[in-house]
């Protein structure tokens, strides 16, 4: 299963049509220890680049983009009584919602894992 | 009085089973030690039905009506006679710092000194006691007085006009906004996003998003201001306006703010500026020169009323020509007759207000704060209050460049910092950070400074001085700093656990935020 980086340190899992957001390990542990997550509802439509979650931390409350758009299926509710497993799990357990990708295409923009690693050692 | 302190222990324990036993061998049987108090919850002092007053048994059949709202039982009301209440806050009060202890460094809040003259006038009867629905003819003084404030911060700022009644910054910066968003439905255009850059105030982005605008980021260059070609390219016809804190968030003059202004004017936007830093410019910079469209004014900043639990807010919006005609009512002018009046909806239309987007308050502003202010201008006079801005900027600036060589300091070297002085955690080491520097200072008997904020910079300690400090204060709080810096950079364990002198250590602050407590669990 393909995963895609953004700038803004949010990943997406792509498996057919859906896709898997989360905020990457090294955007955690620059946020600090997570105390709510702002999640959207089944149903919306977010567009790529909307700040489509929030995540707060003890040090800021920070827009999650959404690294594609298209139509969310799922919140992860299992952060609505741990939000810490976004610090535990930021890249498995820890995800935040999921999608159905309106234009698979959009994917095509963001980086794989190696070239993310590379963009984080650089920061 | 036997309540469970913080560890768990009561004073019947006795000193040898406190948990902090070993680090602290003089414990008192009281828990107090000397002057420094220890306090219960208010819930845990007293006994049921003692009180400081007397109230009669109801005797009267209560209304039918009423009765579905008879209480079932006993309000769970703290029992205390009025020694004790008395006693019980005034001890919790001995366990706060304000203004009057010491330096009050939080950056972009501007904790200046608030001068024992504003309490004076303010304590006049004839403004003190005044009925917000008094007469007009009865309260022509307390008129004049908002009306010479309006003039003072119209001139200040270059502006052509100006709104008194907003409360507070943020209800400053939504009157101004709604200012925008009238002039724009005048004009019978519908421009829905409003442009605020990374640098700006978090409140900025929230009060475009509450008048329903939509909010898109404008990126700042790497010496922390606005990226003017990154703003140019992305001005258009859906664009409303831009919201920019001049100076900005990391203590940084704009100083392409005429050149911003100007773009934004030419697509057909607004430009609204946060005030909030005023105190850096007063006497100094005209916004209205520079092209600002609305601009609110904290007079619990830049004007020293009280701020932060001291007192309320007052937020003024001055406006130029082309908002001024959408401002809220009511509003004082001089009229004919020679005295100042309450503009209401009445007389608007007259007046040739009735464009009015409405109403930001039920009365006229905070008048305990606008006879302060006044009294602070007044007693300053122009040149004095551009001696503030001056001040403040030297203070700052002194601040940076002693600090500057033991913390990393962001923009230290692109030039001076206007009234604050901005460092980051970049160089501590690992399992270090700013909020360990923060919670040091309380040790050293200072307030800490705004943290991690900005957001632009890694762990941000955010310092503002004012010019309240003196120079001897302010090496005092130097001195402090850099043996917190040192200590970070030493990796000192004892900094990781700080607080150890104030009445309550190290707090788990993410399981408060995670599991928070807000209500008395019973006792």
């Amino acid at each position: 299963m393909p995963r895609y980086f953004t700038k803004d340190h949010e990943w997406i899992d792509v498996d057919g049509d859906v896709g898997t957001v989360g905020i990457s390990d090294y955007a955690q542990s620059q946020l600090g220890d997570i105390t709510y997550v702002d999640l959207p509802a089944a149903g919306q439509w977010v567009k790529q680049g909307d700040a489509a979650s929030v995540v707060d931390s003890v040090k800021a409350a920070s827009d999650v983009y959404a690294p594609a758009g298209g139509e969310v299926t799922e919140a992860n509710g299992a952060l609505e009584g741990e939000p810490e497993l976004v610090n535990t799990q930021a890249e498995s357990g820890g995800w935040l919602y999921r999608i159905k990708l309106s234009d698979p295409a959009e994917l095509d923009g963001l980086m794989d894992e190696a070239a993310y690693k590379a963009y984080v050692a650089g920061l | 009085m036997s309540a469970v302190n913080a560890v768990g222990w009561r004073p019947e324990m006795g000193p040898a089973q406190h948990p902090e036993h070993e680090s602290s061998p003089h414990l008192t049987a009281s828990g107090d030690k000397g002057l420094m108090l220890e306090e219960p919850l208010i819930f845990e002092l007293g006994r049921p039905g003692s009180t400081g007053v007397d109230i009669d048994a109801v005797d009267r059949a209560v209304s039918p009506a009423l009765a579905r709202f008879r209480r079932k039982a006993q309000a769970a009301l703290p029992g205390l006679t009025e020694p004790e209440a008395v006693r019980h806050y005034t001890r919790l009060s001995r366990q706060n710092y304000a203004i009057d202890l010491g330096p009050f460094p939080l950056g972009s809040c501007t904790m200046k000194h608030n001068p024992r003259l504003n309490e004076k006038v303010a304590r006049i009867a004839g403004f003190a006691d005044l009925h917000p629905l008094a007469p007009q003819q009865t309260a022509r003084g307390a008129y004049e007085v908002i009306n010479q404030l309006a003039e003072w911060l119209i001139t200040l700022t270059g502006m052509h006009g100006v709104a008194m009644s907003p409360k507070a910054g943020a209800h400053g910066e939504l009157c101004g906004v709604l200012c925008i968003k009238a002039a724009l439905e005048a004009r019978g255009e519908d421009r829905k996003v409003m442009l605020v850059p990374e640098s700006a105030h978090g409140t900025n982005p929230a009060t475009a998003a509450f008048a329903g605008f939509s909010i898109e980021n404008i990126p700042a260059t790497a010496e922390g201001r606005v990226d003017l070609a990154a703003l140019k390219a992305r001005l258009g016809p859906d664009v409303a306006g831009v919201m920019i804190t001049n100076p900005n968030t990391c203590g940084l003059f704009e100083r392409e703010m005429k050149a911003i202004c100007d773009a934004v004017h030419d697509a057909g936007g607004y430009v609204y500026c946060d005030g909030a830093n005023f105190n850096a410019i007063v006497g100094k910079v005209r916004p209205g020169d520079l092209g600002v469209d609305a601009m609110h004014i904290n007079l619990h900043k830049t004007f020293s009323t009280p701020h932060g639990g001291g007192g309320p807010g007052s937020g003024p919006v001055v406006l130029s020509e082309a908002l001024s005609p959408f401002g809220p009512l009511p509003y004082t002018a001089r009229m004919a007759d020679g005295v100042v009046h309450l503009v209401e909806e009445e007389d608007a239309a007259t007046m040739g207000h009735s464009q009015s987007f409405g109403r930001m308050a039920a009365f006229n502003g905070q008048m305990g704060m606008f006879t302060r202010a006044l009294a602070y201008i007044l007693s300053h006079g122009a040149d004095g209050l551009r001696q503030v801005a001056e001040d403040a900027v030297l203070n700052a600036n002194y601040v940076l460049r002693s600090l500057e060589g033991v913390l990393e300091a962001p923009f230290g070297k692109t030039g001076p910092c206007m009234h604050e002085a901005l460092f980051s955690d970049e160089n501590f080491p690992e399992g270090f950070s700013t909020l360990d520097v923060a919670k040091g200072l309380i040790d050293e008997g200072f307030h800490p400074m705004t943290v991690y904020f900005p957001l632009v910079v890694h762990g941000a300690m955010l310092i503002e001085p004012t010019e309240t400090e003196s120079k001897a204060g302010l090496d005092r709080f130097i001195a402090s700093m850099r043996s917190l810096a040192a200590r970070a950079k030493n990796a000192d364990p004892s900094l990781k656990t700080a607080p150890h002198f104030a009445p309550r250590h190290r707090l788990d602050e993410t399981q408060a935020a995670r599991k928070p407590v807000l209500s008395w669990q019973g006792g």
